[in-house]
C-alpha cells in the first residue's frame, strides 16, 4: 500500500478527479491549502503593492494498492498539467496499515469494495 | 362668505401645507442621512480585518447612539443658541421646543442630530483596528457635545464665520462636518500610532488588505444615497418653485461630482498602479461627495464634476501621501476623503460659485474667505483633538495592547467575533 499525495492547481481539480476515477480510482481525500512557492501573485492595495506570497492549492491523499500505484501517478501527472511554473507536485510513501471501520478488514482488502 | 375671509382662510391653509412639505422633506431627509451611519459602518468593517468586525461596529453604534443623546442634551443649543461673541450658541439644556421657524424646531433637531454624528463616525475608521473602546465612548461624547458644535457654530450657527463681510459658503458641510471628523480622526490616528505590522523596518508602508470589500461596496453605495438626504435635504424646505428647483439642483450636482470622482480614481489608479484598484475607486466616489457638499447649491452641474475631479485627485495624491510622509495609518483613507478632499471642494466653492466665484468674474473675495473657514476649523479641529487624545492617552489609554492588537479586538474587547464558522 502506497500513499500518494499530489498538490495540484485548484483550477485543474475537476479534470484530476475525472482522470483518477477513470483510473479505477473512487475514493480519496483533499483539502484546499495554502502554500508558498515559485508561482507569484502580485497585487496593489490602495497604492501599496504586495506579494500575497501564498498560493492556493488543492492537495489530494490517495491510498492505493502496489498495484495501482503506476496508473495513479501517471493519471495526476496527465491531468494536473498546464506546463506552467506552479502545476504542483506528487509524493509517494509507504503506508503500513488500514482497516475498514465498518467490517473490520484490513490491508489491500480495506481499500476496495468486493463485487 | 366674503372674499376677505376666504382669502385668509385660503392662506392659512396654504402656509399650513407649506409647513408640511417642508417638514416631510427635513425629516425624511434626516432619516436617509441616519442611513449613511451603516454606510460608513460597512466601510469601515469592509476595509479593515475580520478579527476587528465586531470592534468597529461597536465603535460606529456607539457613537451614534452617545451623539443622539448628548447632541440633544447640550450639543444642538450650543451650536445654534443665540450667539455669544461670535464663537459659541447660548446654552439652554435638554432642547425642547415646539415653535415652527420653517418646520417645526424637533424636525431640525433631529436634522442637525444625523449630521453631528456624521462627523463622529468618521474618526473610528481612522483609528481603526488598534483603538481602546472606552477611549472611543468617551471621544464620541465630547466631539458631539463640545466640539463640532463650536466651529458648527462658527458657520451655521451664527458665528464668526457667517459674520465676515464675505460670509463662509458650506452649504451642507464639506468643512463643518467632514473635515472636522477627518482632522480629529488625523490627531487621533497619529496619537495612537500605526497598527502593528504597517510599516517595515525602513518604515516602508505595507499593505494590510481588509477583509471584506463586498462590504465596502455595499457601505460606499448607502452613502451615496444617503447623500441625497445630506445635500438637498440642506436646503431645509420643499415648498415653493424656489426650493424645488434648489433641491433638484442640489441633488444633481451632489451625484454628478460624486461619479466624477469615483471615475477620476478608476482611472487614476489606472494609470498609476497598473490596474483600475477598487477600494480607491470607493473612496473616490466618496471625495467627490464630500468634495461636492460645500457649494452644491452654487455651482453649476460642470462645476460639480471639476469639483469631483479634482476632489478624486486630492485623495488620490493624499492617501500615499498620510501613508508615507505622514506615516500616520489611517485603514479607510477617511483622512484623505474626509479631510483633504473636503478642504479642496471648500476652497472650490471660491472658484466656481456662479455667483461670486473667482472663475465667474466674482473676484477673489469668497476665495480668501474659504480659505480662512478650512484653515480656521482645521487648527479647530487639529488643535481639540491633540488635547482629547492627548489626555485620554495619558489617562485611560488610547491603545490596546499588543496581545489584543494581535489577536483581535472583537475577543478581548467585547468577548464576541462577528465570523464564527
Amino acid at each position: 500500500m502506497k500513499k500518494i499525495e499530489a498538490i495540484i492547481r485548484k483550477t485543474r481539480f475537476e479534470e484530476v478527479k475525472d482522470a483518477l476515477n477513470e483510473a479505477g480510482i473512487e475514493f480519496f481525500s483533499f483539502w484546499e491549502v495554502r502554500g508558498v512557492g515559485q508561482a507569484r501573485e502580485s497585487r496593489v492595495y490602495r497604492g501599496i503593492s504586495y506579494d500575497t506570497g501564498t498560493i492556493e492549492r488543492v492537495l489530494l491523499s490517495i491510498i492505493v494498492r502496489d498495484i495501482n500505484v503506476a496508473r495513479t501517478i501517471d493519471s495526476i501527472l496527465k491531468s494536473a498539467s498546464t506546463g506552467e511554473i506552479g502545476d504542483g507536485k506528487v509524493f509517494v510513501s509507504d503506508i503500513m496499515e488500514s482497516y475498514r471501520i465498518r467490517t473490520g478488514e484490513m490491508g489491500d482488502e480495506s481499500l476496495y469494495i468486493k463485487d | 362668505m366674503e372674499i376677505k375671509t376666504l382669502y385668509i382662510t385660503v392662506a392659512d391653509a396654504v402656509s399650513g401645507l407649506t409647513v408640511s412639505i417642508d417638514t416631510i422633506w427635513v425629516l425624511l431627509a434626516a432619516f436617509l442621512v441616519m442611513f449613511m451611519q451603516p454606510g460608513f459602518a460597512m466601510v469601515e468593517a469592509g476595509f479593515t480585518r475580520a478579527k476587528n468586525t465586531a470592534n468597529i461596529l461597536m465603535k460606529n453604534f456607539s457613537d451614534f447612539a452617545i451623539g443622539s443623546i448628548v447632541f440633544w442634551i447640550l450639543g444642538y443649543t450650543l451650536m445654534y443658541g443665540d450667539d455669544i461673541g461670535g464663537f459659541v450658541g447660548k446654552v439652554s439644556l435638554f432642547y425642547s421646543n415646539d415653535a415652527v421657524d420653517g418646520v417645526p424646531g424637533m424636525a431640525s433637531l433631529l436634522f442637525q442630530t444625523v449630521f453631528a454624528a456624521t462627523a463622529a463616525t468618521i474618526v473610528s475608521g481612522a483609528m481603526a483596528e488598534r483603538t481602546n473602546f472606552s477611549a472611543y465612548l468617551f471621544f464620541s461624547l465630547i466631539i458631539t457635545a463640545f466640539i463640532y458644535p463650536i466651529s458648527g457654530h462658527w458657520i451655521w450657527g451664527g458665528g464668526w464665520l457667517s459674520q465676515l463681510e464675505t460670509p463662509f459658503h458650506d452649504f451642507a458641510g464639506s468643512t463643518a462636518v467632514h473635515s472636522v471628523g477627518a482632522w480629529m480622526g488625523l490627531m487621533g490616528a497619529w496619537l495612537v500610532g500605526p497598527r502593528l505590522g504597517k510599516y517595515g523596518r525602513n518604515g516602508e508602508p505595507k499593505a494590510i488588505p481588509g477583509h471584506n470589500l463586498t462590504l465596502g461596496a455595499l457601505g460606499v453605495f448607502i452613502l451615496w444615497f444617503g447623500w441625497f438626504g445630506f445635500n438637498p435635504g440642506s436646503q431645509l424646505a420643499a415648498s415653493g418653485e424656489g426650493n424645488a428647483m434648489a433641491i433638484a439642483h442640489i441633488a444633481i450636482t451632489t451625484n454628478l461630482a460624486a461619479a466624477a470622482g469615483a471615475l477620476t480614481a478608476l482611472f487614476g489608479t489606472w494609470i498609476l498602479y497598473k490596474r483600475p484598484g477598487l477600494s480607491l475607486t470607493l473612496n473616490g466616489a466618496l471625495a467627490g461627495l464630500v468634495g461636492i457638499t460645500a457649494g452644491c447649491d452654487i455651482v453649476s452641474p460642470g462645476g460639480a464634476i471639476i469639483i469631483g475631479v479634482v476632489a478624486g485627485m486630492v485623495m488620490l495624491a493624499a492617501v500615499p501621501f498620510v501613508d508615507r510622509i505622514l506615516k500616520i495609518d489611517d485603514p479607510v483613507g477617511a483622512i484623505s476623503v474626509h479631510g483633504f478632499a473636503g478642504a479642496a471642494g471648500t476652497i472650490m466653492v471660491g472658484l466656481l460659485a456662479t455667483d461670486g466665484g473667482l472663475f465667474y468674474g466674482g473676484g477673489a473675495a469668497l476665495l480668501g474667505t474659504q480659505v480662512i473657514g478650512v484653515l480656521a476649523v482645521a487648527a479647530w479641529a487639529l488643535g481639540t483633538g491633540f488635547i482629547l487624545f492627548s489626555i485620554l492617552k495619558y489617562t485611560i489609554g488610547i491603545r490596546v495592547t499588543r496581545r489584543i492588537e494581535e489577536e483581535g479586538l472583537d475577543v478581548y474587547e467585547h468577548g464576541e467575533t462577528s465570523y464564527n464558522m
